[in-house]
């Protein structure tokens, strides 16, 4: 059963043909990725599952659902949490003010309520809190919760990015380049946070990443593109053994030339 | 502080002690209780002052309410908000119409006023909030204008003489009248204003807003409709820029638009920005340098406006976060 399902998905701006009829789906339950050489369009392809671009042409349906062209905020109430290449945290706030950011739309006490702290309004807070901490805890970071999240190490900054998207309870979690900047030991880490989410939390997981090895070790399926095509799709080891992704990475063999 | 030890104090044991003060002070029981004193020594003001010091001061509790309610757009939600007089205009006017012309008891007013403010705050914010910092100044300054205008060409709003003869309420048959009764009145409304800023910025709206003033692009990301929530924080500043200028127009008794004029909104906007956006105590400071610096340096005579902007330019320059203290990280 696909949980999510990209039908022939185009991307073009002012002619520049950015993802270029593209169709994969990933499984519920499933820890897929995405993969390509730098330029290929995957994150480009992250924005439009978000909604922070608008596909020119095809189709998104995220639980049977069509999300395609949805306001960001919406799909991500509906389920789909991302988080970014380039961390996007809230720099002046704490930990855990960060993560309750994903609460938010889990949440509803408005400005009224929140004067008069009535009981339901304090009640909420409470579970907020509460969930918040959990998720801290759950990627390792709990005792950092009062720090200003700026101030933490880049590996806790990263941490704190994954909570956040799971504070939003989704259903499938985008990981944008999660591995980038961190050390062997943090990517052994991730490897088994990737798997402690799908298999404690039930959470899908759709990654986009250049690290071959954690790519391998992790992605059930993987889907390869190259110029905004799909170019490859299978297991580690289907794809690894496939030319045209080799050729895609590595280039093609150039024919020997004859020496004088 | 309970040291066995017999080292003679030195600048370590100072260091720590002014830390501990500090550290006292962030304790929730003793901001409260250096509240209640603050609030005791506004509430015995009328007795150590003559009727000019109570004007003063009134107007005072009267900008700490506009810059609590800009507070809320400027330095919450991070909105540039140029034209913030009109919602001021709107209540004044919407409570000077009703009383005079409908004869309709003044604290009926509020609520309508209450309303008509909320709506404007739609009626402007709606469209334009999706627009970018930029954008947002230019059509809010457009849009404080063109209330101005309007209540100079109308004639329910009494054109450009405005309206006069504005009854002055009464509450269970006592009526204000005089400046005492006022002062008290905009002194409780401070304070509501204070206490209703802190249980919305130590909230979900409130934390919401901060989110989307930071990157609101990442607040969408997590599920926060950004255009949605600030237009709350419009709305909210809209709001309590009604009610204050309820009050103000049954304290004048007489309105015109030249109060509501472009200028005005900068003042307001100065206020918050002085004092240090976000930051209740700070907006208050500002309030209070705006009103009281004119008046100490009176003595200038046309000057103190030039002194007064050579200030503003200064503490920009070299404390641009504001006069407040930042928070402790």
């Amino acid at each position: 059963m696909a949980l999510l399902d990209v039908k022939n998905l185009v991307l073009s701006f002012s002619g520049l043909q950015v993802i270029n009829d593209l169709t994969f789906s990933v499984e519920d339950g499933s820890i897929a990725s995405l993969i390509g050489p730098n330029g290929a369009g995957k994150t480009s392809v992250f924005n439009c599952l978000t909604g922070f671009y608008k596909p020119t042409g095809g189709d998104i349906l995220f639980d049977q659902k069509k999300i395609t062209r949805k306001k960001p905020h919406k799909i991500t109430q509906l389920g789909m949490a991302r988080t970014f290449q380039n961390l996007r945290l809230f720099k002046s706030m704490t930990v855990l003010e960060n993560v309750m950011s994903g609460m938010h739309c889990r949440s509803s006490a408005g400005p009224v309520s929140s004067i008069l702290r009535t009981n339901s309004q304090q009640k909420e807070e409470a579970e907020i809190t509460t969930f918040c901490e959990e998720c801290l805890d759950f990627v390792g970071i709990l005792d950092e919760k009062d720090r200003t999240a700026s101030n933490l190490s880049y590996g806790h900054q990263r941490r704190v990015e994954w909570a956040r998207a799971l504070a939003t309870k989704p259903k499938i979690l985008l990981l944008d380049e999660p591995a980038a900047g961190l050390n062997y030991d943090e990517k052994q880490q991730l490897i088994s946070l990737i798997k402690r989410i799908r298999d404690e939390l039930s959470i899908t997981i759709l990654l986009i990443e250049h690290d071959m090895g954690l790519v391998m070790k992790v992605s059930e399926k993987i889907t390869v593109i190259d110029y905004g095509q799909k170019i490859a799709q299978g297991n580690a080891e289907e794809v690894q053994n496939n030319p045209k992704v080799i050729e895609a990475y590595l280039g093609k063999e150039e024919e020997e030339e004859e020496v004088a | 502080m309970g040291n066995s030890s017999n080292t003679p104090p030195n600048e370590n044991n100072v260091e720590s002690i002014r830390t501990g003060l500090f550290d006292r002070l962030q304790d929730q029981k003793n901001r409260l209780f250096i509240l209640l004193v603050l609030a005791a020594i506004a509430t015995l003001f009328p007795l150590v002052t003559d009727n000019y010091g109570l004007e003063v001061l009134t107007n005072v509790w009267f900008y700490v309410i506009l810059c609590l309610g800009l507070n809320i757009v400027v330095g919450y939600a991070g909105l540039l908000d140029l034209g913030y007089a009109a919602f001021f205009a709107v209540g004044a006017y919407t409570t000077g119409i009703l009383t005079s012309e409908f004869g309709v008891n003044f604290w009926l007013t509020i609520p309508v006023a209450i309303l008509f403010s909320a709506c404007a705050g739609c009626i402007i914010g709606g469209p334009t909030l999706r627009l970018r910092s930029d954008y947002l100044a230019i059509v809010t300054l457009g849009f404080g204008e063109i209330v101005r205008i309007i209540a100079r060409n109308l004639e329910i709003t009494g054109g450009a003489s405005g309206l006069i003869g504005i009854e002055r309420p009464s509450i269970f048959g006592f009526q204000l009248t005089q400046i005492i009764h006022f002062y008290y009145v905009f002194l409780i409304l401070a304070i509501i204003a204070g206490f209703v800023s802190y249980r919305l910025q130590h909230s979900r709206m409130g934390r919401a807003w901060q989110y989307v003033r930071e990157d609101e692009d990442a607040a969408e990301a997590m599920g926060i409709n950004r255009v949605a929530v600030k237009l709350y924080a419009y709305v909210t500043g809209a709001i309590f820029g009604g009610v204050a200028g309820c009050f103000f127009a049954a304290k004048m008794s007489a309105i015109s638009p030249e109060t509501f004029q472009f200028q005005q909104s900068v003042l307001i906007l100065l206020g918050v920005v002085l004092g240090g956006m976000g930051k209740i105590p700070g907006v208050i400071i500002g309030a209070f340098a705006l009103v009281l610096f004119p008046e100490v340096f009176r003595d200038l005579g046309s000057m103190r406006i030039l002194v007064f902007a050579i200030v503003m330019l200064i503490i920009m320059l070299y404390r641009p976060e504001g006069i407040w203290p930042a928070k402790k990280t």
